[in-house]
């Protein structure tokens, strides 16, 4: 085991370094420059401020030389300021966005587990009846459902019509002066909506899988002879079936532990959470060429130890893994 | 912000340093407030309505601030957040007119022009309680000339020779030739604290950038990063203490949201979008709850014609494309009626702005006349004029994001095709539209828009010396007459004699047509009825926030102190 994860760890290195020099070149190569946002079409800004904003950020460096230097900061772990005006260091901005972002997509990730295995299970188990239907439709409605429209639209009911839930943002203003229940209260008040709306949309997927999935199983011998032997259907279904069915939908979960970290702009903007969607976004806009590889960075080493991750879970998950 | 970031996506840039800055700080006041809210009603008649101290109004803002100092900042939210916390010198007044003191009490321009003193106010101090004096100034003065310095705003004060300290409360600064935005030029974006700041990179100082000392009306009370940035009236503000104790702006990137959210009383104010102001807030509800305002934005809208391009070289053909366009006919489809046409580069209803000129008159008759004057004729009758064999078509580019633009460019692209001129529309993201189009010059004709500083020079936009790649003499207008008028209307400092060189240079304008100017649009505040001492004036309505107050039966106590 520890051979089989320091191969695969080793292996991830020149897997990273490919991926930061092919976004380096890309990003850097984009029509544009950090100097753009403050000297575009702005009559105040000299000429030559653009030449010495872009001494000072070493842009006139070339390419290679940038990229060799931007390097040499990153493998001690130093990512740069950014090349904002909002001038600090891009790990600070980063450890601003994320836990937003990893918070948010963590509870929404549990919240389609929860309901997309009983959904799945059920439609398997009742394949074509009249409720696997209803629940096929449902999920699939909230897959066509464009997020911003059907957020607006939960927003207006439950927010302005009946003014349960607060609009948007993550805290109430007065946060810092409630209890701590009060806080946990006003936060979960803050997160229903969106978690609720982010998982709506990605049930579909899931419970089709799992429903995929376990029809499949109960295909497979075993199932017949554990039916054979005269197991109830519970057993049968949750004992022998189920386990096996996860197999796949643990791949699927390693798989979207990059999308954690990476936020949706659109769903941010509308919710008015600042999270790392925002920040990619506005980074990229603006050519913030350190937060963007900053980001990019962080993301494909998240995204590289997901993927190993999904890995292991399924040596634990199938014993016949483990030996190869 | 309304304008600058809704209509434009970016900001577009202003003319002058001060013009931006004050515009931006007033847009963005007027269009960016709002409170805690709810469901009070407007005015009974039976409570005490007089002026208060206390209470709290919530503004939703677009973007998050980046940096407060402000020579350093570069988005109109940084400003107008800057703007509560530092003042000017001095300031346009509510007509955008006259200057009136602020910091300096008064200031004596020398006879030819040159020398300036100015007079300080002995009653300022930080907030930290050192008090404010010259040393301040040149302390800022010598940061934002340093070549060091990374700001955006230098050029105004380069034109400056000389600084002199006199005493504690008085400097006089030097120009070599007569510079009549100068005066203007002296905003808050000098005022800094020596005694915080001296010896210090101040690109670097990011700690202060986030956590300002500051003598304006407030003071920074917290600011949490994309979320909200919140203020607390300065008690000693020289002025007197504003009433509303408590700004916070709520950074909310989407309108539609700011809207539900000024409609359950988490904002108090916003700017609402065209659509928000004629359709969505006309209920009663809505109208006792809010008082909406409108006045023309700083800035307009213009579709430019690249003059080195064969096309457009003809005089005769341009005034025939300004002839083809309803401008009218845009305000109404485009702003729903909330605007007005633009003739000039200066905004209607202001001292600047010429009123004797007549605009060229949608008239397509007139349009088809003059293109045929000019040898443009549909000799193979395909619908589409020609001339040696080639046909009359070219491309209006536009940036990508701005809605209202591509609008525009759509509808004026039909109004062409009526009078045979063929005209594609492309859309292109706003780095590669400027690099690769606008600072290069390849392109035959754009759809864009000038925010107006408040001061009437225009020299970066129109003078042919303006015109080399990365200036802003985008369609490379060039015209001895502009250039003469435009040079001595910067050295004087007789607002008469000033007035008469604007008046003909926006006649040349409209008789050469390098732009057709189309449209100004209008900002749309609403504001929650509880606040009372709000006076719509030219400036819009945020120029005179610090009077604006609740009386005391209206305040809202949700937001405790520290909270």
């Amino acid at each position: 085991m520890i051979a089989y994860l320091s191969r695969r760890l080793l292996g991830l290195v020149p897997l990273l370094l490919g991926i930061t020099l092919i976004s380096f070149m890309v990003i850097h190569v984009a029509p544009g420059s950090p100097m753009d946002l403050l000297t575009d079409m702005n009559p105040d800004a000299s000429p030559e401020l653009r030449d010495r904003l872009a001494e000072h950020w070493g842009l006139d460096e070339p390419l290679p030389v940038q990229y060799a230097m931007w390097l040499k900061r990153v493998v001690v772990g130093d990512f740069g300021n950014s090349l904002s005006r909002d001038p600090r260091p891009v790990i600070d901005k980063v450890a601003e966005a994320l836990p937003v972002t990893l918070v948010l997509n963590l509870m929404s990730l549990c919240l389609v587990m929860a309901a997309a295995i009983p959904i799945g299970v059920y439609s398997a188990t009742h394949p074509y009846s009249r409720s696997d239907r209803a629940a096929t439709v449902f999920v699939f409605l909230g897959f066509a459902m464009p997020t911003f429209w059907l957020a607006l639209l939960c927003m207006m009911l439950f927010g302005v019509e009946l003014a349960w839930l607060p609009v948007s943002g993550l805290q109430s203003l007065d946060y810092n002066s409630l209890g701590p229940w009060g806080k946990v209260l006003d936060r979960a008040r803050h997160l229903l909506l969106p978690v609720s709306i982010a998982a709506i949309t990605s049930l579909a997927g899931m419970s089709r899988y799992m429903r995929s999935s376990m029809l499949e199983v109960f295909r497979q011998d075993y199932v017949t002879t554990a039916r054979a032997k005269g197991l109830s259907e519970r057993v049968v279904v949750y004992r022998h079936a189920l386990r096996n069915a996860m197999l796949p939908v643990i791949t699927l979960l390693g798989l979207s532990v990059p999308g954690l970290i990476g936020g949706s702009v659109i769903f941010e903007t509308i919710f008015a959470i600042p999270g790392m969607g925002r920040l990619f976004y506005s980074s990229v806009m603006g050519r913030d060429y350190t937060v963007v590889m900053g980001v990019l960075v962080i993301g494909a080493v998240l995204t590289l130890l997901g993927n190993l991750l999904a890995d292991v879970s399924y040596a634990i998950a199938d014993p016949r893994l483990r030996r190869r | 912000m309304l304008r600058l970031q809704i209509n434009k996506t970016r900001p577009v840039s202003g003319h002058r340093m001060h013009g931006l800055v004050l515009a931006v700080a007033l847009l963005a006041l007027a269009g960016c407030k709002s409170g805690p809210g709810g469901n009070d009603a407007g005015p009974v008649a039976d409570i005490d309505l007089s002026p208060a101290t206390g209470g709290a109004i919530l503004e939703g803002s677009i973007g998050d601030a980046s940096n407060l100092i402000p020579m350093l900042a570069g988005d109109s939210s940084s400003h107008s957040v800057a703007s509560l916390v530092f003042d000017p010198l001095l300031t346009y007044d509510r007509n955008q007119d006259q200057l009136e003191p602020r910091l300096a009490s008064s200031w004596d321009v020398s006879e030819d022009g040159l020398e300036i003193t100015f007079h300080l106010r002995e009653d300022v101090r930080w907030q930290d309680g050192e008090p404010f004096t010259a040393r301040d100034i040149e302390y800022g003065f010598k940061t934002i000339t340093d070549p060091t310095t990374l700001t955006a705003y230098a050029e105004d004060y380069r034109q400056v020779s000389l600084f002199e300290v006199i005493d504690d409360f008085t400097f006089k600064v030097t120009y070599d030739k007569p510079f009549a935005p100068a005066l203007a030029s002296w905003n808050n974006l000098v005022v800094l604290p020596r005694h915080l700041l001296e010896g210090r990179d101040i690109n670097s100082a990011t700690d202060f950038a986030r956590h300002p000392v500051g003598l304006g009306r407030y003071k920074l009370e917290s600011w949490t990063a994309g979320t909200d940035i919140s203020l607390q009236a300065n008690h000693d503000y020289y002025r007197g203490r504003p009433y509303v104790e408590r700004v916070v702006y709520r950074i909310i990137p989407d309108q539609q949201t700011q809207f539900l959210e000024l409609k359950t009383g988490g904002l108090d104010m916003m700017g609402l979008t065209p659509l928000q102001y004629s359709r969505q807030t006309s209920s009663d509800a809505f109208k006792n709850n809010f008082a909406r305002y409108k006045y023309l934005a700083n800035s307009y809208t213009y579709l430019g014609y690249n003059l080195r391009n064969d096309l457009f070289k003809d005089q005769r053909v341009r005034r025939a494309l300004s002839h083809a366009i309803n401008k009218q006919e845009i305000v109404d489809a485009v702003l729903l009626g909330l605007g007005a046409p633009a003739r000039v580069p200066y905004k209607p209803g202001t001292f600047w702005h010429n009123d004797s000129i007549e605009d060229l008159a949608f008239d397509p008759a007139r349009s088809r006349q003059l293109l045929a004057e000019a040898g443009w004729n549909d000799s193979d009758d395909n619908g589409v004029l020609d001339r040696e064999g080639k046909e009359f078509e070219f491309k209006i580019l536009t940036n990508q994001g701005n809605d209202l633009r591509l609008k525009t460019a759509t509808i004026i692209q039909r109004r062409f095709k009526e009078i045979g001129v063929k005209a594609d529309v492309r859309v292109i993201e706003w780095s590669a539209f400027i690099n690769d189009f606008v600072d290069k010059r390849a392109f035959d004709a754009v759809v864009l828009g000038w925010s107006l500083g408040l001061d009437p020079d225009q020299y970066d936009i129109w003078h042919s010396s303006k015109t080399s790649e990365k200036e802003f003499n985008v369609v490379s207008f060039a015209d001895q007459e502009v250039d003469d008028l435009l040079d001595s209307a910067r050295r004087s400092f007789d607002r008469q004699e000033r007035k008469k060189a604007y008046d003909r240079f926006q006649e040349i304008l409209v008789e050469q047509q390098p732009y057709t100017f189309l449209y100004v649009a209008e900002s749309l505040p609403a504001v929650h009825r509880r606040f009372h001492g709000i006076e719509p004036a030219p400036a819009g309505i945020a120029y005179n926030f610090e009077r604006w107050y609740v009386p005391t039966a209206l305040q809202k106590h949700s937001l405790s102190p520290g909270g």
